[in-house]
């Protein structure tokens, strides 16, 4: 479904991506993992547009997507979530997850400023969509309230459920559990498997060992930009590169 | 719906809105208190656009007194130099300042916080410099008298005439506004506030909907210039200079951000406020000065605020 090709991005005189190359099967979840400064963030804004690349290229089904800007990513069925939350704070829950059903509803100017009878019929319609994802991740009680009052964990599913608002047949999670407790990890891990159940494919970034090895189908393994190894979690786990990067073994 | 109602419901303040204003006239009793009403009503819609863009989208602009008054001037010079009919001079003239504002948005707002408050400062001051050196235009620093306003035939000449047209203007404004800030297009607009990448990352546009929220504001701004210039027959560079700017920012921040109403509130009381403050001749500034201070300590979320504790404890 989408491949990476050579791609780098360089900043100054550091290569934070140097050169990786991998291929995501439909409907998997595919890992990345690497020791902090790794380069894995980097990787997501650089496929996801935040960042220009310096070479390689990135495809997806066959047609080349090196580049483009985020917002016409979603449009080609690509979303992501932000390490560090992209939540509007003065915005509530449900406003943030009708943002992310944006791509489904008129903007237009006249509509907007005489309030058409299709624009409040969609978002009636919206609406309820978005208090039934609410549901389906349980913060549905905190609908109403402002995001900026809410815990990290609410938030950090909050972000999940505005990028599958955008209907995207391929999600790229950027740390999705970083900075929750062991019980919101879980929902969240569970989170992940319904959505790839529905057949959605995942690019996971993580450092939460566990879950990677318990969720991916496969992983690639990034250390110094670099791309170090490659294979499913059974090889990852075995091989010997991996374990010194990430242990620090005898030389 | 409850996605789009929010905070409190504001179709009701439409309602209140409109019999004040329907009101008012009645202690209205010389035409200088209409004059200062008339001025109060066009503060406001000004104040109510440049909220679209400040208060909802989070974007500064140290320039609207200037799109204000060079859109006054644009269709002064229409009708009194190429003797177009006043309503079709406003309305080229909006025309013009909508290419304008477009035309500046995209370079502009990719600046952010300060930097774009310095690129619109920067703005004001050009304009107003044209404004104070193209005397065969404009007349210079003297500034130049403005045809009468006629609409279908008829001259407006009366301060009831001119009050009613600036309550109707604002009140489809509050409206049309209104709408606006509670649909998918305000939502976005709301969301730049907050995160440009989190509208970014679901598909929105960032810079187009930028712009066209200071298009918005801009429009806005003009038609309310364009309007005074002819209710007061006389327009000079000061209607187009940082100060008036700083104003209509103030009249935003006081009444409070984001908040429709606040604006309206904010640009009333700071109209009136230096009417009121005449008997104290010296100190008047001084407690101009000190009032806005006192209001942003203890309501840092504008007056408006006011009505949002009298609500929760009612």
């Amino acid at each position: 479904m989408l491949e990476i090709r050579n791609l780098t991005k360089r900043f100054g005189g550091l290569t934070a991506v140097d050169d990786i190359s991998f291929r995501v099967a439909k409907g998997h979840i595919h890992a990345v993992i690497g020791p902090n400064g790794a380069g894995k963030t980097t990787l997501v804004n650089t496929i996801s547009g935040v960042y220009r690349s310096d070479g390689g290229s990135v495809w997806l089904d066959g047609a080349d997507i090196t580049d483009t800007p985020t917002d016409q990513l979603v449009y080609r069925g690509i979303c992501r979530t932000f390490q560090n939350l992209e939540i509007c704070g003065g915005m509530t829950v449900l406003e943030n997850v009708m943002l992310g059903f944006d791509r489904y509803l008129s903007k237009g100017l006249w509509p907007t400023l005489l309030r058409s009878r299709r624009l409040l019929e969609d978002e009636r319609r919206y609406t309820e969509r978005a208090m039934h994802l609410l549901g389906l991740i349980g913060i549905r009680d905190y609908a109403h309230q402002e995001a900026r009052n809410l815990s990290y964990g609410i938030l950090k599913k909050l972000e999940i459920v505005r990028a599958l608002a955008t209907g995207p047949e391929l999600l790229l999670l950027d740390e999705p559990v970083a900075g929750l407790n062991p019980r919101e990890t879980a929902e969240v891990a569970e989170l992940i498997r319904t959505i790839v159940a529905d057949e959605v494919t995942v690019i996971l970034i993580e450092h939460d060992m566990r879950m990677v090895m318990d969720l991916s189908d496969r992983i690639t393994v990034m250390h110094f930009g670099k791309k170090l190894a490659e294979g499913t979690p059974e090889e990852i786990r075995n091989d010997p590169e991996v374990i010194e990067a990430y242990l620090g073994g005898r030389r | 719906m409850r996605a789009l109602a929010r905070r409190w419901n504001l179709r009701p303040a439409l309602g209140v809105t409109a019999l004040i204003l329907a009101l008012v006239p009645w202690m209205l009793s010389n035409d200088f208190y209409y004059e200062i009403a008339i001025l109060a009503l066009f503060n406001a819609m000004i104040a109510v656009g440049l909220n679209l863009l400040m208060g909802y989208a989070g974007q500064i602009s140290l320039a609207h007194g200037a799109f204000a008054g060079l859109g006054g001037y644009i269709a002064a010079i229409l009708t009194g130099r190429y003797g177009l009919a006043p309503l079709f001079s406003i309305a080229v003239s909006l025309g013009i300042m909508a290419l304008l504002a477009y035309g500046l948005a995209r370079p502009i707002l990719r600046l952010r916080g300060h930097y774009l408050a310095m690129a619109t400062l920067g703005v004001g001051i050009i304009v107003s410099i044209i404004l104070n050196n193209e005397e065969e235009l404009t007349g210079g620093t003297d500034g130049m008298s403005v045809e009468s306003f006629s609409l279908f035939g008829h001259t407006f000449t009366e301060s009831w005439e001119w009050y009613l047209l600036a309550a109707l203007h604002l009140l489809v404004l509050l409206w049309l506004a209104q709408n606006l800030i509670e649909s998918p297009l305000g939502r976005i607009l709301r969301s730049l506030h907050d995160s440009e990448r989190a509208p970014a990352s679901v598909g929105v546009n960032v810079a187009r909907y930028k712009s066209l929220v200071f298009v918005i504001s801009v429009v806005v701004a003009a038609l309310a210039g364009s309007l005074y210039a002819f209710f007061s027959g006389f327009i000079s560079p000061q209607e187009a200079g940082f100060n008036r700017s700083i104003e209509l920012v103030v009249m935003v921040v006081l009444g409070g951000m984001g908040r429709l109403y606040g604006a309206v509130i904010g640009a009333v009381i700071l109209t009136l406020l230096p009417q009121l403050l005449t008997s104290f001749e010296d100190y008047q500034t001084l407690i101009y000065g000190a009032i806005i201070i006192g209001v942003m300590i203890f309501m840092p979320k504008g007056i408006v605020s006011l009505f949002d504790r009298w609500r929760r404890r009612g």
